[in-house]
């Protein structure tokens, strides 16, 4: 609490705003500059990095990290991650950590390629029986969690072990599962045709800018206070930019000169994680759930206080996690064609927590957004990405991104204390 | 500050009649007799384990009574659980102001109980009304309504607790100890907001350990010993130390319990 005196200045100083603010771009800036140094980094970490990163991995290695193609590998190998970091964005806003969410994805790209290949389901069965796989490990984890009252810490981590365990015995011993359903693999093989690739890049900016102007119509019409329509546009135009040079970027050939077949266009997987973030953030910005997570993550009393479930809230994000989970490991099985015992393992799931933590999701829960995944995630992949080219030793990979995920939760310890020490 | 006077006061918002209320071999709260009246602020006072906390938790729905009769606007009342308190226009502020730091202004007041428009949340709507109830509470304190809780001084957070619970069309609102972690210009703020709300005609439980808050808001005095209503005063009639008897001792001179009941019930 801050002091008396200071408090009372307070009182003098600020009336409630009733005159709407037409503030400028000017303000808004200072607005943003005061968030930042209260604790507030949003999503600065990750726009750092990934420029920090591009410019090292493309000095160290410009004749491979800078390509096109690469370029595209690298959203393919992002996708899965980013994805499943979505789902963790749910379980780490309440507060807590699903260290299974991994294998949960590996076990849902086992049931896809036993039952597309070994029993020739079609796809969109396959794919059903996988989400209800997830749901189910949901479930089971927040029963544990929300009404048992186990740490999820603890819950996740039987997960770890036993989903491993499943997955062996759903793929048989050793095996490798062949994905061979064209509907499957072209989602990370296959590449939209240019004409749509403008045509999503069209939609999303409009969409973008449609809804901004739209909320600070209604905001205007209610007589309450509104930003200045040159903060929209400078938004949405930076958006504008952003997504524009993206997709020029993935409709450029990206064959080797003389090659027989030309490969241009963004990859099939980009609308789908734009729908994903589209719908999922509509779910946690818009919809008394979104707002009821957030609550729980902030202080659990007072939401179970103000008549909130806490224990349904908990499970369905549990599940909302797990769900999307399976989705990831879907993306794993079309990526490399083929389900092992080691998808979803290894570094996927630190890989996916880290994606959310640099995007700035907090780990201590109540903060956090679906778009962090995103772009975290492509912080991830881009280390994912240059590592193995600038060294070979696998040694040397795993210490970096060990140090990379203690970066990126110090970052987030740090803000949240400073948060607390300038009341944000 | 005392307005009502004897004889024109208005008829109980809120009557219990011999209420008990044990938790298992304790016997906690002991034949009470409690009147709240609207547009009166009506103090709860009594020491530690006086039975403060488990009335109000009583009236909220929190607890059961074992028995006794509850009577809400003259009507006899039963009340099972918080949300049938809500409906009948009970709202509590609670001591440790269960705010979300994390959300802003608007969220907090509607916290649970959201607008929507369809299955999305009516910001919009939202925040006139959470603005319009600040305005008419005269809270001039608040830079937005869109600023998070956790950015609020204590003076302010406790004033969001209580516009929320104002916000619902709410006839009578108790108070946990409002001022209890507050600086003395936050809870002169406070103090007076307690005071704009029954000004504005509702009726306002107010529990606090602080004398001086009592004797510049309260309208009526409910002392609590031991699990008994030792005696509810107005606060006209009676002064400072006359009430820290009642507290201490269940009685002070002629108000308050017999010497022999105040004996018996500092031996229960």
């Amino acid at each position: 609490m801050s002091t008396t005196q200071s408090d009372s200045a307070q009182v003098s100083q600020f009336d409630l705003e009733t005159t709407p603010g037409q503030g400028g771009i000017g303000e808004a800036a200072s607005g943003y500059w005061e968030r930042i140094k209260g604790g507030d980094l949003g999503a600065l970490p990750a726009v750092i990095g990934a420029v920090v990163l591009v410019i090292v991995f493309g000095i160290m290695e410009p004749d491979s990290f800078l390509t096109e193609q690469n370029f595209a590998n690298l959203l393919n190998q992002g996708a899965a991650i980013m994805v499943l970091a979505m789902g963790l964005v749910f379980v780490l806003l309440l507060g807590e950590i699903d260290l299974s969410a991994g294998f949960t994805a590996g076990t849902g790209a086992a049931i896809l390629g036993v039952t597309l290949t070994n029993h020739g389901w079609a796809w969109p069965l396959s794919i059903a029986a996988a989400l209800l796989t997830g749901v189910a490990i949901g479930l089971a984890i927040a029963l544990l969690v929300a009404r048992l009252g186990i740490p999820s810490f603890v819950v996740s981590l039987a997960f770890f072990l036993g989903l491993q365990g499943a997955m062996l015995l759903i793929i048989g011993e050793g095996g490798t599962i062949p994905i061979r359903d064209d509907a499957v693999l072209s989602v990370m093989n296959k590449n939209m045709p240019v004409a749509l690739g403008w045509l999503l890049a069209l939609i999303v900016i409009a969409g973008f800018a449609f809804f901004q102007f739209w909320a600070m119509r209604t905001r205007k019409k209610a007589g309450l206070p509104t930003p200045a329509i040159s903060v929209l546009a400078v938004k949405v135009g930076a958006l504008a930019v952003v997504v524009l040079a993206l997709i020029w970027l993935l409709q450029q050939e990206r064959q080797r000169p003389n090659a027989p077949i030309v490969i241009q266009g963004v990859p099939w997987v980009v609308p789908l994680v734009v729908a994903l973030v589209v719908v999922l953030t509509f779910l946690l910005m818009r919809t008394s759930f979104g707002r009821h997570v957030y609550a729980v993550g902030g202080n659990a009393e007072a939401a179970r206080r103000a008549g909130i479930n806490v224990p349904n809230i908990k499970t369905l994000c549990f599940i909302l996690g797990s769900t999307l989970a399976i989705v990831a490991g879907i993306l794993l099985a079309s990526r490399d064609n083929s389900v092992s015992p080691t998808t979803g393992g290894a570094q996927t799931l630190l890989y996916a927590v880290g994606a959310a933590v640099i995007g700035g999701t907090s780990l201590f829960g109540g903060r956090g957004r679906i778009v962090d995944a995103v772009t975290g995630g492509l912080v991830v992949a881009i280390i994912a990405n240059g590592l193995p080219l600038v060294t070979q030793k696998s040694g040397v990979q795993f210490i970096i991104n060990g140090l990379v995920l203690l970066l990126a939760a110090s970052v987030d310890a740090i803000s949240r204390r400073r948060a607390a020490a300038t009341g944000r | 500050m005392t307005q009502a006077v004897e004889g024109q006061q208005r008829a109980p918002l809120l009557s219990l009649r011999g209420i008990n209320k044990s938790f298992g071999a304790v016997h906690v709260l002991r034949d009470v007799d409690f009147d709240v009246r609207p547009g009166e602020v009506t103090a709860l006072v009594g020491d530690n384990g006086a039975g403060k906390s488990t009335l109000i938790k009583c009236i909220a729905g929190i607890h059961p009574f074992d028995d006794g009769e509850i009577l809400f606007e003259g009507q006899p009342v039963t009340i099972h659980g918080p949300k049938d308190a809500n409906a009948l226009g009970i709202e509590i502020v609670y001591q440790d102001l269960a705010l979300c730091d994390n959300l802003d202004v608007v969220h907090n007041m509607f916290l649970g109980r959201e607008l929507h428009s369809g299955i999305t949340l009516n910001e919009t709507e939202m925040e006139k009304r959470a603005g319009d109830t600040l305005k008419s509470l005269s809270v001039r304190t608040l830079r937005s309504l869109r600023q998070n809780v956790s950015s609020l001084s204590g003076g302010q957070r406790q004033t969001v607790a209580i516009a929320r619970a104002v916000l619902w069309n709410s006839k009578l609102v108790i108070l946990d100890e409002p001022t209890a972690a507050l600086g003395v210009a936050q809870t002169e703020q406070v103090l007076n907001l307690v005071r704009r709300l029954a000004d504005n005609g509702l009726g306002v439980v107010l529990i606090t350990h602080n004398m001086n808050d009592v004797m510049q808001v309260a309208d009526s005095i409910a002392t609590l010993f031991l699990g008994q209503m030792a005696a509810q005063v107005r606060a006209k009639d009676v002064n400072n130390t006359q009430v820290i008897e009642l507290i201490t001792a269940g009685r002070s001179g002629d108000i308050g319990l017999k010497p022999r009941e105040a004996a018996e019930a500092g031996v229960a």
